[in-house]
């Protein structure tokens, strides 16, 4: 776990535990650390507890140990109400019985807002999510998008520095929630507040964030931008998370700084790049990204490993095509590769040599 | 998919309106709809509706005047009920062959308590006469009997009533005096009379065949004796007396008794007219009294509005609608202390259930689940258990006042009075109805997600003004719904406030309850209960006005 605790941070974890029970710990040793304007993402399964994470800042849960730090002052005391964070909820929770004015009206009326100025603030945050015509309208009477639109003006309208979102885009299908992820993003790069997202769709964590928290079992298993997530997942668990992702597994034989060779279970040795293991002997699972897979063993040079492979299905998905092979005694091995030109369509049956580059060969914790 | 034409109206395939093949298709569904509910449909309407507004009818059905004493209200018509002389010589004779009739069917005690409701001191008047109607015209009839004893004899009556053998009869009269009896004892008086006087002596005779139609129809089916075998009443010699001495023309007749009836005719001549009147007066000066006359013509028509005049603390007087005596108004203030009380105990039961159902509402599982036994434990307990529970619990002797006497905080000497007076009724009341309050209320709280307030206080509301501006409002409907059970159930309330309402603590319905089952006023009761059921309506309705039904939620 590396400390990401830096000295400009707008949001701290310190060593932060959470129990509800007094037996078992939902959140265990958090330590995050946010500079402001950032657009960080809590991704992970059910149960991890992202949005635990995520209620303790927003103060609707007490840490049972450590500390939260906004702006650097200490917020584990200071009740929801005072701590000036917007909120943006799965459900919307926008209040059914105010028209979308008056929901929008409401946190400035309790901060005791002039009349003028409220309504002008009004305005200009449904302006700023299109929903200008909207504000005489009742909940109820405005379609899952357009509710989520006015619940991100709400948590906005009192300009707080920092957005909570709490898997905002649940609700909604496929092609809004495309749209809306971008259209968060902008808004929120654009007026420069700091926001923390939870979700357990890794396409929209990837799409949106600056960094990504990958949650599992109450700690962060990895904190960093998208990329660097994607293609080096510290452990086994990241790697399988995020993406597509074909292991096999070995014992390590020799270990170098840069490099490793890998017994696979088959007899079979490969290179890979030590990641999280250590010495000699230890069980490892390799992880190889799909589409870093070379059906053309010509294509990588000399130092590439190539394996034998059998191929098992083959599907057609249009921009590429997913091809399940059998290696290494393992027939969940998928490749994909792009439907160019002179891509050849590998036939069921048919026995290919296959090879990657060794730096794109990630020797991780067994599983 | 069917077809727009520009002009038609949209058709199905089959080229039939679609609405038409709409209705024929969802026809079947409906029909079992119905057949479903119908045993429960038909039993309400059987067993309660029916004989609720039967009972309600009653509040404006009036109809017993009339029917007692059809003679006396004919004779009436024709009398001004408002000025200062009384009615004829001709009502009296009417009312007398009225009277006789009603006490020999025995039902003139109960058109007396009818008329009393309206004027005191009817009832001993009807009571007194009924007793002693049958010695009218003794003194004549006596005359009668002694010019030829054949008119005490009930086999010359029948002859001479009947005709010759093979005479045209006069059934119709028979009918007619049936349909009055019947009218007059509420039954059917269904079955062979036996007896059907001719057509001739109905012409020459007409009270006299009219009363011994009277008599015979009530003797041979009330009675169920042969009419031949009996002696006439004394109406049907008085009727007589009055038919010869009115100059009846024998001259042409010599059907049975002809022979006696000229020797009658003739020896009643002589003899005093039968005064009606005076003999009334004698049985009780009361008939005498201009007031009860008016009181008889007011109430004669079949309906009346006197039972919602009564009931609002007003009468009907010869002058118009009056209210009634500062001392005899009763129900106005019951009514208003009826709605006082209902609404003091609905505020008490939104204020005790609020806090209950919102625990209900979002305390863990478990532990609302026992908070919601205890809730309904009182609903497995009789209701007159709870009631009189309430009433060891506040009387002066009762566990409350020894507390506080125990405490020093009551002088033994000046226990509290908390049973039997108005405080009373609201506190157990309110105990009783708190459950149909806290219900209502639970399952509208327990749809309002905690997300709400937790959204509120994420924008920067204080507990309070979450509570306030955005928990609150949304759980309404729910006080709503608590409010309407409550409120209608505490306006017809009984039991509690007759056990622990004293006098100052009763309703309207302990008054309605009164009327039914001692003061026997059905009328009375009808009337005040259907004055309830409309406040009822009248409030629901405008519950809907102001909050809308919709935003009513029991479930």
């Amino acid at each position: 776990m590396a400390d990401t605790t830096t000295g400009d941070a707008f949001v701290e974890f310190e060593r932060v535990q959470k129990s509800y029970d007094g037996e078992n710990l939902v959140v265990k040793d958090l330590n995050l650390s946010m500079p402001k304007g950032e657009f960080l993402t809590m991704l992970g399964p059910s149960g991890s507890g992202k949005t635990t994470c995520l209620m303790m800042l927003a103060g609707f849960e007490t840490a049972t140990h450590g500390e939260i730090k906004l702006d650097g002052r200490p917020i584990n005391n200071i009740p929801p109400h005072k701590r000036g964070i917007g909120m943006v909820f799965q459900n919307y929770a926008l209040f059914p019985h105010m028209t979308v004015a008056e929901n929008l009206s409401f946190p400035l009326e309790v901060r005791k807002i002039g009349k003028a100025d409220r309504e002008a603030k009004v305005k200009r945050a449904l302006d700023m999510v299109q929903m200008g015509a909207f504000g005489g309208r009742r909940p109820a009477q405005l379609s899952g998008g357009q509710q989520q639109r006015i619940a991100l003006a709400r948590a906005l309208v009192f300009e707080p520095e920092l957005v909570l979102m709490d898997e905002p885009l649940g609700a909604l299908d496929k092609q809004l929630r495309e749209h809306m992820q971008f259209e968060i993003t902008n808004l929120a790069h654009e007026l420069g507040i700091t926001t923390v997202y939870v979700t357990h769709d890794q396409t929209e964590a990837l799409t949106m964030s600056d960094r990504v928290a990958v949650f599992d079992d109450g700690r962060i298993q990895q904190l960093a931008p998208p990329d660097e997530l994607y293609e080096s997942p510290e452990n086994s668990f990241v790697a399988q998370f995020i993406g597509e992702n074909n292991t096999l597994e070995g014992t390590i034989k020799e270990i170098g700084d840069d490099i490793c060779l890998v017994e696979l279970d088959d007899g079979e040795l490969i290179d890979a790049k030590p990641v999280n293991v250590s010495k000699v002997g230890d069980r490892t699972t390799i992880s190889i990204r799909p589409e870093r897979v070379e059906v053309d063993t010509a294509k990588l040079g000399e130092n590439a490993h190539t394996l034998k492979a059998e191929v098992m299905e083959f599907i057609y998905m249009g921009d590429v095509f997913r091809t399940r092979l059998r290696v290494a005694g393992k027939d969940d091995f998928i490749i994909k590769t792009r439907n160019s030109a002179d891509q050849r369509r590998l036939q069921p049956g048919e026995q290919i040599q296959i090879g990657w580059l060794p730096r794109d060969c990630r020797a991780l914790d067994a599983v | 998919m069917s077809d727009t034409t520009d002009s038609g109206p949209v058709l199905a395939a089959d080229g039939t309106p679609l609405k038409r093949s709409l209705n024929r298709a969802l026809r079947a569904q409906k029909m079992r709809a119905l057949a479903l509910i119908a045993p429960l449909l038909i039993f309400v309407l059987v067993t309660f509706i029916a004989p609720i507004a039967d009972m309600l009818f009653r509040s404006v059905e009036n109809q017993i005047v009339s029917n007692t004493l059809p003679n006396t209200v004919a004779t009436l018509n024709d009398w001004d009920g408002t000025g200062d002389t009384m009615p004829g010589e001709e009502t009296f004779e009417a009312l007398y062959y009225d009277m006789f009739l009603a006490a020999e069917s025995k039902r003139h005690t109960r058109l007396g308590s009818r008329l009393n409701y309206e004027e005191a001191g009817i009832s001993s008047m009807f009571r007194t006469s009924g007793r002693r109607v049958d010695d009218v015209g003794e003194d004549q009839i006596d005359a009668l009997e002694d010019i030829d004893e054949s008119w005490g004899d009930e086999a010359f009556w029948f002859a001479l009533m009947s005709g010759a053998d093979g005479a045209a009869k006069a059934d119709d009269i028979v009918e007619a005096q049936r349909t009055r009896l019947s009218r007059l004892n509420e039954t059917g008086f269904s079955g062979e009379v036996g007896f059907a006087p001719s057509q001739e002596i109905a012409d020459l005779l007409p009270r006299t065949v009219r009363a011994y139609s009277a008599f015979a129809v009530f003797t041979a089916i009330a009675d169920g004796d042969v009419v031949a075998e009996e002696e006439p009443w004394e109406t049907v010699k008085v009727a007589l007396i009055e038919d010869l001495r009115n100059g009846a023309d024998l001259s042409g007749y010599d059907g049975p008794g002809a022979e006696e009836l000229r020797a009658a005719q003739e020896g009643m001549a002589d003899q005093p007219a039968i005064d009606y009147k005076q003999a009334f007066l004698d049985m009780n000066e009361d008939w005498g009294d201009l007031d009860n006359w008016k009181t008889i013509k007011m109430y004669a028509p079949p309906f009346t509005e006197g039972y919602f005049l009564n009931a609002i603390d007003m009468q009907k007087t010869p002058e118009g609608f009056q209210a009634r005596p500062e001392s005899e108004q009763i129900y106005i203030k019951l009514f208003k202390r009826t709605l006082f009380m209902s609404l003091m105990i609905t505020g008490s039961c939104i204020l005790l259930a609020y806090p209950v159902a919102f625990l209900l509402a979002n305390l863990p599982m478990r532990t609302s689940s026992l908070l919601m036994i205890l809730v309904l434990l009182p609903f497995w307990t009789s209701l007159l258990v709870r009631t009189s529970a309430w009433k060891v619990m506040l009387q002066q002797q009762g566990v409350i006042n020894d507390t506080l006497v125990w405490l020093g905080l009551v002088d033994d000497a000046s226990r509290l009075v908390m049973i039997n007076n108005q405080f009373g009724t609201i506190v157990a009341m309110t105990h009783i109805l708190l459950p149909f309050m806290i219900l209502p209320m639970y399952s509208v709280m327990s749809t309002i997600p905690p997300y709400y307030v937790r959204a509120a206080k994420s924008l920067g509301a204080t507990n309070w003004t979450a509570f306030w501006r955005v928990y609150f409002p949304q759980s309404v409907p729910g006080i709503g719904a608590g409010s309407i059970l409550v409120f209608i159930l505490a306006i017809g309330y009984y039991i509690t406030p007759e056990i622990v309402g004293g006098t100052t603590g009763t309703f309207i319905s302990n008054r309605i309850a009164y009327h039914i089952s001692i003061s026997l006023n059905w009328g009375l009761a009808a009337a005040l209960g259907s004055i309830l059921l409309a406040a009822v309506l009248i409030l629901y309705w405008a519950y809907d006005k102001i909050v809308g039904i919709d935003n009513v939620k029991l479930g």
